[in-house]
């Protein structure tokens, strides 16, 4: 299983801030991405914005980083702190 | 190098943290930056609430220390972010850098901010009279972060 977690925006629009997803397939943060984006409409749309960040195993992350079961994969709008 | 790196819901005290910072005589410089809650354009902020991601905020911000310390040479370095809810014109963060010299301390502590503000996973939300509303990144702070990117260099 990977973890997903969801932060800030992203976890309000979506009205999720965790969920488990079946490993089996997915290779890639690409690929996890296009599993959410299958759960609906709004998860596509929510996940295919441009601007949004990823994290696994909490190091910032591109969409090609391989992943594998056991994984925390973290989803989340620019960052605002400071 | 000594870094201390804090993400707490309590404010903190500029004073404790400047002499802390102090305490290495080999360093002659401390120049510290403390972020406040600002009141909007429209003056209607009630409030402010900073969310992060545990865990992966602490790794960012040690990470970040870690590169300032790679490019200059420093005696301490403090972080300190607060989260939860904070109310206006209240303290958010505080970067406080020691070194031998100032130019070291200067550039070190405004690397830090143009790091945090674009690396570490906080996120704030304005309450305001008519809602609450999730800050937008600016494109601004990218490009005070990229200021300090070498050829090469990824984001």
């Amino acid at each position: 299983m990977l973890t997903v977690k969801l932060f800030a925006a992203l976890r309000e629009r979506l009205d999720c801030a965790s969920l488990t997803v079946d490993a089996t397939g997915i290779s890639r943060v690409s690929e996890l991405k296009q599993a959410l984006a299958a759960r609906s409409p709004k998860w596509q749309h929510e996940l295919s914005q441009n601007d949004v960040l990823c994290a696994v195993n909490q190091q910032l992350a591109a969409a090609d980083m391989p992943l594998q079961a056991g994984d925390e994969v973290a989803f989340f709008p620019p960052v605002t702190g400071g | 190098m000594q870094s201390r790196i804090q993400v707490q819901t309590t404010d903190f005290d500029l004073n404790q943290e400047y002499q802390r910072l102090r305490e290495n005589p080999a360093c002659g410089a401390v120049v510290t930056f403390t972020g406040l809650v600002r009141e909007l354009a429209q003056g209607n902020l009630t409030g402010m609430t900073l969310e992060h991601y545990p865990g992966m905020t602490e790794t960012a911000l040690a990470d970040i220390c870690r590169q300032a310390e790679a490019r200059w040479e420093l005696g301490a370095v403090t972080v300190i972010h607060r989260v939860g809810s904070l109310g206006l014109n209240d303290q958010i963060v505080f970067v406080g850098v020691a070194a031998a010299h100032r130019q070291a301390a200067f550039m070190a502590a405004e690397f830090i901010m143009d790091y945090l503000k674009t690396r570490a996973p906080f996120w704030k939300q304005e309450q305001t009279t008519t809602g609450s509303y999730w800050v937008d990144a600016k494109a601004k702070d990218q490009a005070a972060a990229a200021r300090w990117q070498t050829p090469g260099e990824g984001g």
